[in-house]
Order: structure tokens, then C-alpha cells, then sequence
């Protein structure tokens, strides 16, 4: 099973592809959010909202093995890109592994230069959503 | 991408002070290419660019002359004073006020207004009286006064705005009771571009003893204003959206009204004598000037208020039409596109959404091609909520922008749709 730090690192690698690229990051986006798997539309509840200033996110997640599995849904297709990639690096972990990971990838990557910054996508909001239902999962060593 | 001045009315050819490519050399960012294409500024509602000028004004204020203003007795002092009143002395003829002591500077139209609310409605209203304002005004055109009608006990009213993006005069009319005390309305509404009937409304505020303020930070830039013909009590405006600083507004207030209203913040400047038994205020306008205010921009904005008289407003008004009828026409012709606000009477605002690409993935995607437009609800969720809408794409033009980078926009977006 592959780390919060190494899934970072093979995004990271792939984005390099992309030369800075603004369109080309863009057109990528809209694709990863494209490939994510469908979202149950019964999910789509007022728990599973994260709005942002512009996009409305939804986040679900089910545990499996001790470990959460998420699944998400957007209303942009940028920012669906953007969550895809957020579900990439926390999916199929552990809350421990979860809430101790730093996001390093957005800052590493031709991202953060052109929407890493921005309150319109919520990407703040996004990160906290996963770590707080982390938090909510994690089994306390009594 | 060339600009030049293609299919404009001849008439305008002939103005010898109208000159677009000469307009857009004074502007150093519009050279500037994002993403590798050439910029086409669309968000000029948000804020203008700056020409040369502002820029320069600023530079040498700092390099040249920089000290604070009106208490020092040193040449410095002296001479940033000057410059500091000389952009009083000019908004004054630009906006047509009685006298300089009408003018108050502040840091913007938000603060004009709380500046209003705090000191003139907070003081002057009492409770159970009634403030009138309308569905299409911006956030800061409608916290300031639920803030104060909360403390107060005043009820607020709102104008109903039509299906067209147009107030709703009959409905204004049928609001005024006895308790009305006063109007605060938008002059341009930044979403939907409409120019509202202000004078009209003022005229009708009048005749039942109702104080008026009208927002000006969205006109001042694009119709010609004149606050002893429009007779409001109050007119506000912010120098961003003027060519010139940010960080720099104006509170035209009537003389009278203004001797009466306390300041709204204490410290230096705004006193005549300090005690700890009593302090007396200084007089107009500087009872309303608490502290160092923002002298550079104060002086930067003096050179946007000589770039809007140089080109005239004639030439503006003429120029922005055209630019503006020319972008309905061709923004009509794509497909999938429904534009927020169709009054007859407005400025060049575009607010539209498109079937199936969500704004913000408009917005970003013509990012990406060097365009820059505005995205969201443009702070004014209650006139997004009445449409349906949680945020359009908003094109907002300037008298920089051209029929070329139109052109551009509306190929770039039917390739986005298609």
C-alpha cells in the first residue's frame, strides 16, 4: 500500500508532463474528474457539502478494512479534478495516515501558481473536510 | 492580437481628442501577456487599470515630496498638502459639488457608506423610521444598513427589481410611507450593468422630506455625474473603478447636512483643540479626515480624474455605447448564452451564464487563453437568489477595451461551448 507522501510524489511526476502549462493542467483537471467514479446522487446530502466561494463539493466516505474510502462529487469540472486528486491521496488510508499528511503536491505542482491560492475553490476547505472525518474515524487507543 | 480603430462610428474618428490607440499607451499592463496570450481585461468593474500617469504621480509623491500633509510648516509638507488638495479641488468640478469642504476623502465606496450610516442615519433616524434601498445593490450597500437598523431598531425595504434587471419604480413609489427617512441606491448596478432612473427617484424622495445617497462606484467612470443636478444628499464613489488607486473613495455630502452630522472617527487631523474636558472639532471637510490619510493615491487619483476629462465625456459616452451595443450584438450570437440584465438604459456589464460549463470553468478556461472576467455572485447574493442563480461570468468593459478583443472573447467561448 502506497503512502499519503508517495501517491504525492506520482502526481507530482505527472504533472511535470505538462510543462507549466496553464490550458494543458486545465484540459488534465477536467479529465482526472471526468475518470472519477460515479457519485450516488442519494449522497448529495447538506452532511456531504463543502461549499466553496464558487463550486459546491460534496464528500462521502465508507470504511473498509480500517480504512476510509471516499468518493466525491462537484459542480465544476476544474474543482472535480482538483477533489479527484485530493481522494487520490487520501483514499484506501488510514485516519492515523490521514490526518499526519501534509499537502505538499499542490505547491509542487504547476497548481499552485494557478489556483493553489484561491478561496474559490475551496481547496482549504476540502483538505479540512477529509482530516475532520479522519479525526471522526480514529480509533482511540484506550 | 492588433488593436486598432475598426468599424467605429467616423464621427468619432473626427474627435481629434479621441484616440484608442494613444488610450491604450497609457496603460502598461494592457501590453502584458498571460499565459502566453495577450491580456484582454474584462473585469474592469471589479477594478480599472491605471495609466502611466497614476502610476507616476505615486512614484514621485514617494521620490520627491513624500511627508504628511497639513500640519507640517517644511517645504515638503507644503507641497504634498497642495497636491493632496488639488485632487479635492477636482473631484469637486468632476462631480460638480457646491464647494471642496462637500468632498470627503476616504478609503473607498464601503467605507463612504458606513461613514454615512454611521454618522448620519445612526443619528438622524430614529426607530421605527424606515431606509429604503434595492434588490440589485452590492453587499456593501445593504450590510451597512441592516447593521444599523438592527442597533436601531429601522426597518429596512428593499425596491423589487424586474424580470429585465430594472427597479421596479411603481413598487418604489408604493414603499414611501410617512416613516421613510431615507433612499440608498445604486446608481449602476455592477451585476446587471442597468443605469437607474436616480434623478427621477430623488425627485419623487424629495417630496415626502426623504435623504437620499446614491452609490456611485459603478458610474463615475461611465456617465457624467453632477450631484447639484441630481440633488441627492449624499453621492459615493471609489477612484479604483476611475483609473485610478485603490484605497482611495469619496463622500459628497451636502454642506449643510455634513456641519450637522458628528465625525465618524476620532484621532488627529479631524480636531480643532484637544482637552480632557472637551474637545471641538475641526471644520469641513477635514472633521471627516480622522488621521494620515492615503496622501499618495489621493494624488495618484487626481491624474485618473485628468486621463476620464482629457478623452471627455462625450467621447466616453459615445465610445462605450458603440463598444457596448457592438458586444450585445455579438455576445446574442452564441449559443447556449443568457445575459442577466437586459435594460435598454445600462453600461458595458455582461452577467451571463452558459448551458453546461459552470462559470468558474469559464472563468478559468479563458483565464487560460490571457482573458480575464469576473465569476461568482459579484457580492450580490440577494439579486443572484431572486434570478435563481448561485454566480454568472460578468464581462465589464472599459474606454480601453476594443471591438478586436470582443472579437476574440466571443471565439474563445464558442470554442469552449462547442
Amino acid at each position: 500500500m502506497k503512502t499519503t507522501d508517495s501517491i504525492q510524489k506520482d502526481i507530482i511526476n505527472n504533472f511535470q508532463t505538462l510543462d507549466d502549462d496553464f490550458e494543458m493542467i486545465l484540459n488534465y483537471l477536467i479529465e482526472l474528474g471526468e475518470n472519477l467514479d460515479e457519485y450516488d446522487e442519494k449522497d448529495k446530502l447538506e452532511t456531504n457539502l463543502i461549499k466553496g466561494c464558487q463550486s459546491k463539493v460534496w464528500l462521502s466516505y465508507k470504511i473498509k478494512n480500517d480504512k476510509l474510502i471516499f468518493s466525491g462529487e462537484s459542480n465544476t469540472s476544474i474543482t472535480k479534478g482538483l477533489l479527484s486528486l485530493l481522494i487520490k491521496v487520501f483514499s484506501n488510508q488510514s485516519p492515523d495516515e490521514i490526518i499526519k499528511t501534509k499537502l505538499f503536491f499542490i505547491n509542487k505542482t504547476g497548481l499552485c501558481r494557478f489556483i493553489g491560492t484561491q478561496r474559490s475553490n475551496g481547496l482549504e476547505s476540502m483538505e479540512n473536510k477529509f482530516k475532520i472525518i479522519a479525526l471522526a474515524n480514529k480509533k482511540t487507543n484506550e | 492580437m492588433k488593436f486598432y480603430l475598426q468599424k467605429l462610428n467616423p464621427t468619432l474618428m473626427n474627435v481629434k481628442s479621441f484616440n484608442l490607440i494613444e488610450i491604450r499607451n497609457q496603460f502598461p499592463i494592457l501590453n502584458k501577456k498571460i499565459n502566453n496570450n495577450q491580456l484582454v481585461y474584462f473585469d474592469n468593474a471589479a477594478t480599472t487599470q491605471k495609466p502611466k500617469k497614476v502610476i507616476e504621480a505615486i512614484n514621485e509623491y514617494y521620490s520627491e515630496y513624500n511627508a504628511n500633509i497639513h500640519r507640517g510648516i517644511h517645504t515638503l509638507a507644503e507641497k504634498a498638502t497642495l497636491e493632496y488638495e488639488k485632487t479635492r479641488k477636482s473631484v469637486a468640478e468632476f462631480i460638480n459639488s457646491r464647494s471642496e469642504k462637500e468632498v470627503i476623502f476616504t478609503r473607498g465606496t464601503t467605507e463612504g457608506i458606513n461613514l454615512i450610516a454611521s454618522s448620519f442615519v445612526k443619528h438622524f433616524l430614529k426607530k421605527e423610521d424606515e431606509i429604503i434601498i434595492s434588490e440589485m445593490e452590492h453587499h456593501s450597500n445593504i450590510v451597512p444598513w441592516q447593521m444599523i437598523c438592527e442597533e436601531n431598531g429601522i426597518i429596512l425595504k428593499t425596491i423589487n427589481v424586474l424580470e429585465n434587471g430594472e427597479i421596479d419604480l411603481n413598487n418604489f413609489k408604493k414603499l414611501i410611507t410617512n416613516k421613510t427617512k431615507f433612499l440608498s441606491i445604486v446608481h449602476t448596478s455592477n451585476t446587471l450593468g442597468t443605469i437607474n432612473p436616480i434623478k427621477e427617484m430623488i425627485e419623487i424622495c424629495k417630496k415626502s422630506n426623504v435623504f437620499t445617497m446614491v452609490d456611485g462606484a459603478q458610474a463615475s467612470a461611465h456617465s457624467r455625474i453632477d450631484v447639484q443636478d441630481l440633488n441627492c444628499d449624499f453621492f459615493v464613489l471609489s477612484a479604483h473603478k476611475m483609473y485610478g488607486p485603490t484605497g482611495v473613495g469619496v463622500v459628497y455630502g451636502k454642506e449643510e447636512i455634513l456641519e450637522k452630522m458628528p465625525p465618524y472617527m476620532g484621532g488627529g487631523e479631524m480636531i480643532k483643540e484637544v482637552n480632557f474636558q472637551k474637545t471641538t472639532y475641526n471644520e469641513l471637510p477635514y472633521k471627516f479626515e480622522a488621521g494620515t490619510p492615503n496622501i499618495g493615491d489621493v494624488i495618484g487619483f487626481n491624474k485618473a480624474l485628468s486621463f476620464i476629462n482629457d478623452i471627455g465625456f462625450n467621447n466616453i459616452l459615445s465610445y462605450e455605447k458603440e463598444l457596448k451595443d457592438y458586444a450585445l450584438n455579438s455576445f446574442n450570437k452564441i449559443p447556449g448564452i443568457k445575459i442577466l440584465g437586459n435594460s435598454k438604459n445600462k453600461i458595458g456589464i455582461f452577467s451571463f451564464t452558459v448551458d453546461k460549463i459552470h462559470y468558474y470553468d469559464l472563468g478559468l478556461l479563458l483565464d487560460s487563453k490571457g482573458i480575464a472576467i469576473r465569476t461568482g455572485h459579484h457580492c450580490t447574493q440577494p439579486l443572484m437568489e431572486k434570478f435563481n442563480l448561485d454566480g454568472t461570468a460578468r464581462v465589464s468593459l472599459a474606454i480601453y477595451n476594443t471591438k478586436n478583443e470582443i472579437d476574440y472573447f466571443v471565439e474563445k467561448l464558442k470554442k469552449l461551448i462547442n
